[in-house]
């Protein structure tokens, strides 16, 4: 039933069972010819073998998982599958959960980021994160977004900071709702236009890796179109990763999928294949809503 | 099985029953509040109608011929003036002055000695008005003014009170004539105490208590919101955290006469500081303050959303800046609201300072953090305890001073609160 909605290739047709793009109706959606100009890169982020621990309860079992760049990866699974866990493996998120244990290798441009002497701070200036639900600080809208490039001293004047915001608010599709009233405070926006602030917030530290978590399901559809077709064009510069629970999203705007069950990786692959033609029983189960 | 009109009747029964139920409820609720609205309507009906007096008062004001034949200005101190200023009083009241000098002296009962001490003052600083007239303003005696307010009257018994039927015919003159006016007690917050209540105030009192109340807030406020921040954002979670944080929450329930004890025998008898002075009470009661910032400042800092900690650190903030720059700020509401009410706990708090040494009687104003003073809640006591009869409404004017200055701290802490959780 998903077989259809791929976007991914170009050679597919564009037809969409949900209407998520509130201007299909004027030109043939942009988002094709987007993908199609924009192959896939090369290997960003490697996973070898990763084990994670709350506790005495392991969460992730033997995870190998390659995530490509100039891409968005998927991982899909039913709830408390692990792919969340695995999700923040990849900023060292789990650092801040004082029972969590991580085991095993993530390489990102072949150096090990799990490495207990790499600075978590630095390395979260490289993978920006965006929540399931928006979290923007309780500052103004500016505020928000030049944090990062502020602490990781990225502008050194103040003009340099005021590119760096418009920048990023014009590449989180931001900057037109935003831009006269910069100085309002970011939690007075709506849910949609708080999670592009975040994403915003995210991108203006000039990230290499963008992780989402579930960054949809608290917004309704129209929102929903608007990041999904926001990941479309920022897969082009960063390499995304992104954590769904809605299949048809996973099909709309990733081209790889990974598949987690029970704290193990059932199948990886193109996003087309795992749709049309899984190999694992489980996962045409779970895509075919048997379970899950 | 039942049928189903019986299986209705018996839901209306019921809820018959639950209706009942809630009425009874609502009822204890609404006695509950009414019981305590009563008692609180109570007290503050007693202390303001015994305080209320005590904020008027009454001064004399009259001529004095300064008697060359008994002062004499080598030795300006060794003079009766009380005495001096009772014979003029006489001519004024239009009594003669008699051999024994009884009427002298009842005439000396209605003045207080602060009109002495005036004279004596302008003296030293000027001898040459010795052998002129000056005119002098100052309170009436204490219990004069108790007369003129309608505390001290004929009804009671002349043996029973401090002043007899001809005092009183003298006063009814002096206030006929003008010489004496009714005004708001000014002294009341421009003096200090003194044994004379007619001219004791709160002045020392709540200078005292502001220097005391500063040390705390100096020390109970960094110290306990530091502490908080640690344990809440940075400790590790075990068993000796843990023990911590059993021991504050205990801490904040010993009573407050231990913390006294403490600082007895820490403060004063092994770190030699003085006793009866603001540093040393301030900082027994920053002992006693810190537990209840401390848990103020928790709890509130576990208010703020994980996901702004998250959204920090997602950026690449280090965990004291994801602390300082984001989840701080947002506690501080919080925070600021927990400090001021343990302050202004703390304003009221006496047990402890009793320990300490600072009941005790200073006349004047504490110069500094080192010397002696007394404290707003201590000086209540203080008067309570005094026989004179004037000082008990100057107790219960005290005691609305101190609530006033209570209501204005739990106030700021209000006004706050809602200005900073306004800003977003």
């Amino acid at each position: 039933m998903f077989g259809r909605i791929f976007r991914q290739g170009g050679d597919m047709e564009s037809t969409t069972i949900v209407d998520h793009s509130p201007n299909t109706a004027e030109a043939p959606p942009p988002q094709v010819s987007a993908d199609s100009q924009a192959p896939i890169g090369p290997t960003k982020i490697t996973a070898r073998n990763v084990n994670v621990f709350y506790g005495d309860k392991q969460a992730l079992f033997g995870v190998n998982l390659d995530m490509p760049e100039r891409a968005v990866t998927a991982l899909i699974g039913p709830s408390g599958c692990g792919k969340s866990t695995f999700l923040r493996c990849m900023n060292r998120m789990n650092d801040t959960i004082p029972s969590a244990r991580v085991e095993g290798e993530i390489l990102m441009d072949g150096e090990n980021i799990n490495d207990r002497r790499l600075d978590p701070v630095l390395l979260r200036a490289r993978v920006g994160m965006v929540f399931q639900k928006p979290n923007p600080f309780p500052k103004s809208i500016f505020e928000n977004v030049a944090y990062g490039p502020r602490i990781h001293g990225l502008a050194t004047s103040k003009s340099e900071l005021e590119d760096v915001v418009e920048a990023s608010l014009k590449k989180a599709g931001l900057w037109a709702e935003v831009q006269d009233r910069l100085h309002h405070p970011g939690t007075g926006l709506s849910g949609g236009q708080q999670q592009r602030l975040v994403i915003a917030r995210a991108i203006a530290v000039q990230p290499e890796v963008i992780l989402m978590d579930e960054p949809c399901s608290a917004l309704d559809p129209i929102a929903t179109a608007k990041i999904e077709d926001l990941m479309d064009e920022l897969r082009e510069q960063y390499c995304i990763v992104i954590v769904t629970h809605s299949m048809a999203q996973a099909a709309r705007v990733s081209q790889r999928t990974a598949f987690f069950h029970l704290g193990r990786l059932v199948e990886d692959g193109p996003t087309e294949q795992i749709f049309t033609n899984p190999r694992d029983t489980r996962t045409h189960d779970y895509i075919t809503g048997r379970f899950g | 099985m039942t049928d189903a009109p019986d299986r209705r009747a018996a839901a209306a029964a019921l809820l018959k029953k639950r209706y009942a139920a809630e009425r009874r409820f609502r009822t204890c609720g609404l006695l509950a509040i009414a019981f305590a609205v009563a008692f609180l309507g109570i007290l503050l009906a007693r202390v303001v109608t015994q305080g209320a007096p005590a904020f008027w008062t009454h001064s004399i004001t009259m001529p004095v011929y300064v008697d060359p034949a008994k002062v004499d200005p080598r030795d300006l101190q060794g003079a009766n003036y009380d005495m001096l200023l009772a014979e003029q009083l006489l001519p004024r009241v239009g009594a003669p002055n008699d051999e024994l000098g009884e009427n002298a002296l009842k005439a000396k009962d209605m003045l207080s000695p602060d009109m002495g001490f005036q004279l004596l003052d302008r003296l030293k600083k000027d001898p040459t008005l010795i052998g002129k007239t000056i005119s002098l303003t100052a309170p009436v005696g204490g219990n004069a003014d108790l007369y003129y307010k309608g505390e001290l009257s004929r009804a009671i018994a002349e043996g029973d009170r401090k002043l007899d039927d001809a005092q009183f015919a003298w006063l009814d003159k002096l206030k006929k004539d003008g010489l004496v006016k009714g005004h708001f007690n000014w002294g009341l917050f421009t003096r200090s105490d003194s044994t004379q209540p007619e001219i004791a105030g709160l002045l020392g009192s709540i200078t005292g208590s502001a220097l005391m109340l500063l040390v705390t807030a100096l020390v109970a406020v960094p110290v306990g919101v530091m502490a908080a921040v640690y344990l809440e954002e940075f400790a590790p979670q075990n068993r000796f955290t843990g023990m911590i944080e059993v021991n504050i929450n205990n801490l904040a329930a010993v009573p407050s006469i231990v913390y006294g004890l403490l600082g007895l025998a820490v403060f004063i008898n092994w770190l030699g500081f003085p006793r009866s002075a603001p540093i040393t009470g301030g900082l027994v009661l920053a002992l006693m303050a810190l537990p209840t910032v401390i848990i103020a400042t928790r709890s509130s800092l576990k208010a703020v959303p994980p996901s702004i900690r998250e959204g920090a650190l997602a950026v690449g903030a280090s965990k004291t800046q994801a602390v300082f720059h984001h989840v701080l700020p947002l506690a501080m509401p919080g925070i600021m609201t927990g400090t001021i009410i343990s302050l202004a706990h703390a304003l009221g708090e006496t047990a402890p300072l009793l320990m300490i040494g600072m009941v005790s009687f200073v006349p004047g104003v504490p110069e500094g953090f080192t010397s002696g003073a007394t404290v707003l809640p201590v000086q209540i006591f203080i008067w309570e305890n005094a026989s004179e009869r004037a000082f008990h409404e100057r107790t219960a004017a005290a005691i609305l001073v101190l609530l006033g200055f209570m209501i204005i701290m739990n106030a700021a802490a209000i006004i706050l609160r809602r200005r900073f959780e306004r800003r977003w």
